[in-house]
């Protein structure tokens, strides 16, 4: 019985996770209905970002393949989603438990100290709790330890990284109300601070005719499919018929065989964020009125979308520098004997973007630029050291995005290495 | 009456939107099914308004919608004020 509750039950992450939004609906005293659907609904999302990395990683596969034939490098693209998806199998059960606790701490810790933040960004709490699993575990943590190290840093990094924008969000929202909780923030802070030194806020982006032409990219399947076709076209030239032809595509012709899987890895991507979704919807509301009743007076931490609208033109700005970055990196990464990391136009729009306004608010046009393109170096290089450090962890092809996982995990890592080896 | 929340992802503005939604419409003593999604899957669901951050709903507004744009997407006043004359 206790092995059946122990490990079937408490170790099928999908369940463990159903019961955590079956206790939060309870607590919100939702009618049955309610509970029953938001259950069901929150196991099915996990259900079906599982789903999702099956259909992504064989495609991520083909495109390792083809990018190792072709330039004798590795050939790695980060994305989020795909790593958390990949990694569920392994460390789902360690990552529900510290994305829970994490959300307890976090609580706490707006209670009993100044950081009165909750972080409300319910897919990154998710992604950062899976980074914390993966990291602590490949640093040799396991059972409750890992899981308390685990929520003890997640809790804090939903009221530290907020903490650290928030003097810039007063600046660009005119306003105190609510802060940026987005693990993208180093990237911003960065771009703030080289906006403060090397730009002029006088000469805001908001004065300048910008096309708005680009804000296609915004809808992120539109994004991924793009970007995937145009990398898997060129990589399958690069790589030459013969070899796509024989060894991969089972005969069929290499372009239309490349165009399929760009468009098969957007479609796990669809998948994976309509997970995701569900497996958020009923958790989030839960944590937010809990943390009304405990702590009052706190700043709802949000994504960072939420700038956009104060600086339309600094995100078509910011994004257009930091994927020029991105796409600087790809070149430099290979010279220092790093992995290839394929730049993504959704990393690049939504933090790019961010940074572009963030860099506008203290240095203008000037600062949008530069700010946002110090965030694409950023975002090409902190996860090219992260994968160095995971090494033999294996979920090769992938590796996290933003700024905050990457500088997170390479502490993580650099610690325990030095701590083991002391 | 159902309204749709929309942003780039479906994931993160959207969804404290909707929270916000659902809150304004409390306050004007409204009832509607509200939900959020991102922007691909929202040209192909039905909604009698969709509402999100001014700077995307462009990319929905075909003429076949009633669309509601946001400056701030975390003013109840403003989803107040935009949003009732749209509601039965």
């Amino acid at each position: 019985m206790l092995q059946l509750i122990m490990n079937d039950i408490l170790g099928t992450p999908a369940i463990l996770i159903g019961l955590f939004a079956l206790v939060g609906l309870l607590l919100q005293r939702k009618s049955s209905a309610d509970v029953v659907s938001g259950t069901l609904k929150t196991v099915m999302g996990f259900v079906i970002i599982g789903a999702g990395a099956a259909v992504l990683i064989g495609s991520l596969d083909i495109f390792g393949k083809m990018f190792d034939h072709a330039f004798n490098v590795q050939g790695v693209i980060p994305n989020n989603e795909a790593i958390v998806a990949a990694a569920q199998s392994e460390f789902g059960t360690s990552t529900a438990l510290i994305m829970v606790f994490g959300m307890i701490t976090n609580i706490l810790l707006a209670r009993i100290t100044p950081f009165k933040y909750i972080f409300l960004t319910g897919h990154h709490t998710l992604f950062m709790a899976c980074l914390l699993a993966v990291t602590l575990s490949v640093g040799g943590l396991e059972g409750a330890p890992l899981i308390i190290v685990g929520s003890i840093l997640l809790g804090l990094c939903m009221v530290l990284f907020p903490a650290l924008l928030q003097p810039y969000v007063r600046q660009i929202t005119g306003s105190d109300d609510f802060a940026v909780g987005h693990f993208g923030s180093i990237g911003y802070f960065v771009s703030a601070n080289v906006g403060k030194w090397f730009g002029n806020k006088e000469k805001t982006t908001e004065e300048i005719k910008v096309p708005k032409s680009l804000g296609f990219l915004r809808d992120t399947s539109v994004a991924v499919s793009l970007t995937m076709t145009l990398f898997f076209l060129v990589v399958a030239l690069f790589a030459g018929q013969e070899f796509v032809e024989t060894t991969l595509s089972n005969g069929s012709n290499f372009l239309v065989f490349s165009f399929i899987q760009a468009i098969t890895f957007a479609a796990g991507v669809y998948i994976i964020l309509a997970g995701v979704r569900m497996l958020i919807a009923e958790i989030v509301p839960a944590f937010q009125g809990i943390a009304d009743k405990l702590v009052p007076n706190t700043k709802p931490a949000l994504d960072v979308p939420i700038v956009f609208p104060f600086a339309p033109n600094a995100v078509i700005i910011g994004f257009l520098f930091s994927f020029l970055a991105g796409l600087l990196a790809m070149f430099l990464l290979p010279v220092l004997e790093l992995s290839v990391i394929v730049p993504g136009l959704v990393p690049h729009f939504f933090t790019g973007a961010a940074a572009g306004v963030f860099g506008n608010v203290t240095g203008g046009r000037r600062g949008a630029m530069m700010g946002a393109f110090a965030n694409g170096l950023i975002i090409s290089f902190i996860p090219a050291i992260l994968l160095v450090l995971m090494g033999d962890i294996g979920f090769s092809g992938t590796t996290f995005g933003d700024s905050d996982f990457g500088v997170v995990g390479i502490l993580i890592l650099s610690i325990m290495k030095l701590l083991v080896f002391a | 009456m159902k309204i749709m929340v929309v942003c780039g992802n479906g994931l993160g503005s959207s969804f404290i939107m909707e929270l916000n939604v659902k809150k304004a419409l409390k306050e004007l003593g409204k009832t509607a099914e509200v939900d959020h999604t991102d922007l691909t899957s929202a040209k192909s669901v039905q909604a009698d308004v969709f509402i999100g951050a001014a700077d995307i709903m462009g990319q929905l507004d075909d003429g076949s919608r009633t669309i509601v744009n946001l400056e701030n997407m975390m003013s109840i006043p403003e989803i107040k004020s935009k949003l009732e004359p749209h509601l039965a």
